[in-house]
């Protein structure tokens, strides 16, 4: 840490102190000589390729081969299919929608001043309008299965809604697993232990290959649901364990002034320990989130078309053969978007907080 | 896990074999046929830029569904992996499976499946780079082979190699990009095998040059390829396999898409028979008596399914070839539909 904030400070000071510590020693020196050889090995024929090389529009994949950079035409001309994956072509203004809805609602929760009681009633409100758009079978719009539900709107429904409902639930488990009370303790503690033993694609794969083989011939659980169910339940015993962390670093004075202050159990934590505890817990909350974001690329597994499955699925077309790089280039930077916005705002809240604290 | 998993599949396999006339039923109550397709092989089954589905294995879903419902659009896609497609299939997920699936001894009886008209023959062989001169797969000495996991590609070339007594070391890969990279990209492989039509295609479209690459001449496998449909709805399985062998019967007699409505009028017994104009083939399958003309006119003949989708004019560029017609030197034969 202490070398980390030298270094931020140096950054300060000015370049100057920079180059002086990169030089500063022996060995100093020869690890930027060996960074600075391998970045001239690698940024040019990278910059050529993506940028300088790459052919941005063409209306055929032969001239695309024929080049030596990325071909963004590719991309271009499988955008849509990425981000909405098999939604009816005409109708694709609906996902758009849905995922304009859902980043709203994700920036309005976001913001501090907005974290009033209302708030929890606009969540369900703002689900049930991705839902319904989504869905449609109304007002002039087609019905559309989950099946035909793709690419970014599923990926962000899947963690959006997905981290909504295990968030209460992992509060329960968090307070179940802290409770005196010694069945509801246990049965809090074999959930999170045994959830936390087995991976997520090990839950998606039971759920897409056992579950249909005990299941009566013709009916069948929806995949989005299934998907969904799956990564709540995962996702919940992560949240929990985040949460059971922030009870423990609780003064145990906090829970003595509950108690003195007469406060029932539910009255102190919602009152009391639990708005400390949620404060303390954003940068571990926020880090599970983010790997619930990258997780929901293994619906894969169970056939759903998530924006990696779209654009995996994209790389098919015959006319459009082989520009997997571009695809997962594309891809990558989506989600690297998605993940550092969450990563800069979770910093911007806990410099907020600790602001507070510190008054 | 395996062992444990395909215990459990034929178990149930032999559990839940299917009633006759139940699919049919499901089907006409659903509207709609769920065909298992994969998740996207070019030429076969692939969705194109605006998420529409093409192939061979989507056009033959595409017949089947004009010639149960009269509506060659009634058709609900589901993409399933090497893996999972049987499972899909025994558990109901999906009504009929045309997803470049190999007709085998165990997967007719074992795995419970009732495959359906050969659609296509392909066979398993070898593609290596050009500079290696090898001219013959019984020269490849400790090779490194490149091969996609989960198909019957593996046990081949282990059966392959065995035979002609050398070492190879495989190089499975579940994604067929990844593999492609590994052979054409990266070389962590000197050989790739698979089947021929696939290696064709690839080289096509990713090898820089077409010469840099040799398709040797050994075929270690057959391949024919059939949609298949759960054991013991027999009916359905008919249909499945009629629809096939109509295709097959219109490219031989000339009926083609363009040109169905006016066959109707040909004095052929067999295309009369076939078109439904004398009837009784329809109620033998339990179908409308214009089932057949209705697949021509939706999908066109085999010949046109073909060429459209992995043919000489496409980007896949497939010779006819083994699947040429039985009177034009291939294996595609249909038995008479009367």
């Amino acid at each position: 840490m202490s070398s980390l904030s030298r270094l931020h400070a140096s950054v300060l000071v000015g370049g100057g102190s920079v180059l002086r510590s990169m030089f500063s020693t022996w060995y100093n020196t020869l690890i930027t000589l060996v960074l600075l050889f391998l970045a001239y090995k690698a940024v040019p024929p990278l910059a050529g390729w993506l940028v300088f090389d790459a052919v941005w529009s063409s209306p055929s994949a032969q001239a695309c081969r024929m080049a030596g950079g990325a071909c963004w035409a590719f991309i271009r001309e499988k955008v849509r299919f990425i981000l909405f994956g098999f939604f009816p072509y005409a109708e694709q203004w609906r996902p758009f929608v849905a995922v304009l809805l859902l980043i709203g609602l994700v920036f309005v929760s976001a913001n501090r001043r907005y974290w009033k009681p209302w708030l929890l009633g606009l969540w369900p409100l703002a689900i049930a309008a991705v839902l319904a758009v989504m869905g449609g079978g109304f007002a002039g719009m087609t019905s559309v299965p989950t099946a035909q539900w793709g690419g970014l709107p599923l990926t962000l429904l899947l963690a959006v809604v997905g981290s909504a409902f295990a968030f209460p639930l992992g509060t329960l488990l968090a307070l179940g697993r802290t409770s005196d009370m010694p069945l509801i303790r246990s049965l809090c503690i074999g959930y999170i232990e045994f959830v936390r033993g087995v991976p997520l694609i090990t839950v998606l794969f039971m759920a897409s290959v056992m579950l249909p083989l005990f299941m009566p011939a013709g009916i069948e659980i929806d995949a989005v649901l299934r998907a969904l169910v799956g990564m709540t339940l995962f996702v919940a015993a992560y949240f929990a364990e985040v949460i059971r962390g922030g009870l423990l670093a609780m003064p145990k004075g906090q829970f003595e002034a509950v108690h003195a202050l007469g406060l029932g159990y539910w009255a102190g934590m919602r009152l009391v320990v639990l708005p400390q505890v949620l404060r303390i817990s954003v940068p571990p909350l926020t880090n599970t989130l983010i790997g619930l974001i990258k997780d929901s690329s293994l619906v894969a597994i169970i056939g759903l078309v998530d924006l990696l499955g779209a654009s995996k699925r994209s790389l098919s077309d015959p006319e459009w053969l082989g520009f997997y790089r571009e695809a997962y280039v594309f891809v990558a930077f989506i989600y690297f978007v998605i993940c550092f916005s969450v990563s800069r705002y979770s910093r911007s809240i806990e410099a907020q907080l600790s602001a507070r604290q510190n008054h | 896990m395996k062992v444990f998993l395909a215990t459990l599949l034929v178990t149930t396999a032999l559990c839940s074999a299917a009633e006759a006339g139940e699919t049919l039923d499901r089907i006409k109550a659903r509207g709609s046929l769920v065909c298992g397709v994969s998740e996207g092989i070019a030429g076969f089954s692939a969705p194109d830029s605006t998420g529409k589905w093409a192939g061979m294995d989507v056009d033959f879903c595409h017949a089947l569904s004009a010639a149960v419902l009269g509506d060659a659009d009634k058709v609900t896609f589901k993409a399933l992996t090497a893996q999972n497609r049987f499972t899909a299939l025994q558990s109901g997920e999906v009504d009929v499976l045309s997803r470049v699936t190999t007709y085998t001894l165990t997967r007719d009886t074992a795995l419970g499946l009732d495959f359906g008209a050969i659609l296509f023959y392909d066979g398993q062989g070898f593609m290596v780079p050009a500079k290696l001169n090898i001219t013959s797969a019984k020269e490849l000495d400790g090779a490194t082979v490149c091969m996609q996991t989960g198909t019957t590609n593996e046990l081949n070339v282990a059966d392959f190699f065995r035979s002609i007594g050398k070492p190879f070391s495989p190089l499975a890969i579940e994604d067929v990009n990844e593999l492609n990279n590994a052979f054409f990209s990266s070389g962590r492989c000197d050989v790739y095998t698979g089947d021929t039509s696939g290696l064709a295609a690839w080289r096509s479209s990713l090898a820089k040059s077409k010469e840099d690459y040799v398709i040797l001449p050994e075929l270690i496998s057959k391949e024919p390829l059939a949609a298949a449909v759960r054991h013991g709805d027999q009916q359905f399985g008919d249909i499945v396999r009629w629809v096939g062998f109509a295709l097959i019967e219109a490219e031989e007699k000339g009926i083609s898409q363009a040109n169905a409505d006016e066959m109707k009028t040909s004095a052929d017994p067999t295309v009369q028979a076939l078109l439904g104009v004398s009837p009784g083939n329809g109620k033998a399958l339990g179908l409308d008596e214009a089932w057949a003309l209705n697949v021509v006119k939706a999908v066109g003949n085999y010949g046109e399914i073909f060429e459209r989708n992995v043919g000489a004019k496409t980007p896949l560029g497939l010779q006819r070839g083994t699947n040429a017609l039985w009177n034009k030197g291939g294996l595609i034969y249909a038995p008479p539909a009367r």
